[in-house]
């Protein structure tokens, strides 16, 4: 539908990551001195958002981003989002990074069903990168990264009508049609129902530009008010009071988009059980694949200029868990249902030699000759694997 | 007082678009159709009166060139004097069917030629005007196709310019006091209506400006314009000087449909607020000015309506579709 969606698509979920991430790296915190190796640390934290945030907004990835292009299927844009959450010394299991989704995916998705007019998903995404710049408040250079992106949005979807803001709305509610995980967080605050649907409260605010509803006016053939009437509209609404700002900095008034996460509000799902109608769900992952190689031209294109940074010298990578324990989140990985998976694209098995060995290199899959060693410790194969490399 | 009745179950969920509900109503055979978007595919169906589904057709848009299958748009019946047929636009062009969307009898690619690389192509608001089906499109031209008593033999008659942006609806009528010379308004993303007076060659009679939000649904009555806005408001014109006269904060969010029972000029208005109103419209005896009246609100639960029509002609009952909802609700009055 409308080609400018996926900039606003990609930040938003990229933001939703972040919060997720930051709430379970804090959770998982644990002071420098007391950390044995493998736990993490106040510093490791930060740096992990660092490099996240840092291959999110570089500046030949946006570019690639912001131009005008149709939304690829679900399974290229988690691709996107794996790699960029392995940007780092993090990793994830693939039940983590399901769940990671999950939550990314439905947040994004009751603000956008929420949003009180269309223009507002831009206040939504201000919101995000707000955010984004309070976890790279120490380092100036990525701070400029993310200023630029600003600008650049402004530019394009500053001057869009109301009508393009709708169209673009609509495109991204056709992208989460029939997504109802129902999640803790959103079933506690009672923003969602326990059959996953989200709650629309007939009362709050009304939207900027919009009126109270309940008044109806009668003019003459001259354009003078001659009679005004009351109806009983039902809800219970009130006046918008002021318009969220849309510059570098301002007061954007709307919540939506905001961490709602904190330290003691830990992030859990539930796999909503199998739908009714998920025959309209999986007609995506039946349909032959002709699209393949249009999707991976746009992976290739979009992660060419991502520049993930490989882990360098004698570190491993510290694995961080979405679930409470590692048992539960085996337990995940095994119960999830059939028609909840994300395949992640395959690359081996696309046809296109030269396009298979050009996303290849950029995923950074090398291959490595293995040869039997003796190991004495785990730090120490690493070591060895990486003077191989 | 309304009361709901048996819902009808769709096999994909409704797609968060405009009006999106098409009803066929066939007293003649005791069926009503009814037609709903999904995405990629519109689902068709038809039911006994109360309710239970007899049969149903998935319908696609005609693929084409593309990263992904291209969406419909919309999907909806046009009553011609001679035949009924069903028209179903997309970002690809327009498809054409009988009316049990058995057999297509008609394809019309859309010319992208002089789109910019950063607008989305489609075609979207369809509405049957005489033996005449009026489609309108992304740039805000509107085809108006001339279509024979029966067979496939529909041409393009003429192309009508009065819109600049994004075509959103079509609202006809049979003119009064002249057989076969009816009038139209379409409605585009800027708000802006424009009035036509069909014929062999369509006139363009007056403009109502719009006023900065999307009009998104339009219908016309005894020469009333019943306008809904991105802003939840409901304004009705004179149809034939485009002069104001009724202003309704009907909504609190965006409205996506308006539908009209002719039959006692009731007029429903659905919208995001999760809200559908039903008025009835008049003409003062004395002045002539055209007066409204709110009869009844109703309160679609967490649910984002997507689609709204009386499913009688006189505005006894009345159907909804809403976004991520796999079935057709239905409202009667007790």
């Amino acid at each position: 539908m409308s080609v400018r969606t996926l900039p606003l698509l990609f930040l938003n979920l990229g933001g939703e990551m972040l919060y997720i991430l930051d709430q379970r790296l804090r959770a998982q915190n644990i002071p420098g001195d007391k950390a044995r190796k493998d736990e993490w640390t106040e510093v490791d934290r930060k740096r992990v958002m660092n490099d996240i945030i840092s291959t999110m907004f570089n500046r030949k990835f946006i570019e690639e981003l912001l131009k005008p292009q149709e939304l690829y299927s679900k399974k290229a844009l988690r691709t996107v989002y794996d790699r960029l959450a392995h940007a780092s010394i993090m990793r994830l299991n693939q039940a983590s990074m399901d769940k990671l989704y999950d939550l990314m995916t439905m947040a994004f998705k009751y603000q956008i069903l929420l949003c009180p007019r269309p223009r507002d998903v831009l206040l939504i995404t201000f919101n995000h990168l707000d955010a984004i710049k309070g976890f790279i408040q120490d380092s100036p250079t990525i701070m400029h990264q993310v200023d630029e992106t600003f600008r650049q949005l402004t530019e394009i979807y500053g001057g869009l009508s109301a009508g393009e803001f709708q169209l673009i709305r609509q495109t991204l509610l056709i992208f989460f049609q029939d997504l109802h995980i129902r999640v803790s967080i959103f079933l506690k605050d009672r923003v969602q129902n326990s059959n996953g649907r989200f709650v629309l409260p007939a009362s709050g605010p009304v939207p900027w530009g919009t009126e109270v509803p309940g008044l109806i006016r009668m003019f003459n053939k001259k354009g003078e008010e001659v009679k005004k009437m009351e109806f009983k509209h039902g809800g219970n609404y009130s006046a918008a009071h002021k318009e969220g700002s849309l510059e570098l900095y301002g007061d954007r008034v709307l919540k939506l988009g905001t961490n709602m996460y904190s330290v003691n509000r830990p992030v859990e799902t539930h796999m909503s059980g199998a739908s009714k109608n998920s025959a309209s769900r999986t007609q995506e992952s039946i349909a032959p694949n002709p699209l393949a190689k249009e999707e991976l031209n746009f992976l290739a294109r979009l992660m060419g200029g991502m520049e993930i940074k490989k882990p360098s010298g004698p570190e491993p990578g510290f694995r961080l868990n979405l679930f409470t324990t590692d048992e539960e989140e085996e337990q995940a990985a095994l119960i999830r249902p059939e028609e909840l998976s994300y395949e992640v694209i395959n690359i081996q098995a696309t046809q296109d030699q030269q396009r298979k060995e050009e996303l290849a290199r950029i995923m950074g899959e090398l291959e490595i000759t293995e040869q039997p060693r003796s190991s004495t410790s785990k730090g120490d194969d690493l070591l060895a694997m990486m003077d191989e490399l | 007082m309304f009361r709901r009745e048996r819902s009808i179950p769709l096999r994909g969920s409704a797609a968060a678009l405009c009006n999106n509900l098409s009803v066929l109503q066939l007293p003649a055979r005791n069926l009503t159709h009814f037609g709903v978007v999904h995405g990629p595919s519109a689902q068709l169906l038809s039911a006994a009166p109360e309710g239970v589904p007899l049969a149903q057709r998935q319908l696609h848009a005609k693929e084409g060139a593309g990263v992904t299958p291209p969406l419909i748009t919309q999907v909806h019946w046009c009553v011609l004097p001679f035949r009924v047929l069903l028209v179903l636009t997309s970002h690809r062009g327009i498809q054409m069917y009988e009316s049990d969307g058995s057999v297509m009898v008609y394809w019309h690619a859309l010319d992208s030629g002089d789109a910019s690389p950063v607008q989305a192509v489609f075609a979207r608001g369809i509405a049957a005007s005489g033996h005449f089906i009026c489609v309108g499109t992304w740039s805000g031209r509107v085809l108006v196709f001339d279509i024979p008593a029966k067979g496939p033999n529909i041409v393009l008659s003429e192309e009508l310019y009065g819109h600049k942006t994004p075509v959103t609806d079509i609202a006809t009528e049979p003119s009064q006091g002249q057989d076969c010379v009816v009038d139209m308004v379409t409605a585009d993303d800027s708000g802006l209506l424009c009035v036509w007076r069909s014929g062999p060659e369509f006139t363009l009679l007056t403009r109502i400006p719009g006023f900065g939000v999307p009009c998104p649904s339009v219908q016309l009555w005894q020469g009333i314009i019943a306008a809904g806005y991105g802003n939840g408001q409901v304004r009705l014109y004179e149809a034939t000087t485009g002069t104001l006269h009724i202003q309704i904060n009907a909504h609190a969010r965006a409205i996506c449909a308006l539908d009209l029972a002719p039959e006692m000029g009731k007029l429903l208005s659905a919208a995001e607020d999760t809200f559908v109103h039903i008025w009835k419209l008049s003409r003062s005896p004395e002045s002539g000015y055209i007066e409204v009246e709110h009869c009844h609100g109703e309160c679609v639960f967490d649910t984002q309506v997507c689609g709204a029509r009386f499913f009688d002609p006189s505005g006894n009952s009345f159907a909804v579709t809403g976004y991520d909802l796999t079935e057709i609700l239905r409202y009667s009055t007790v």
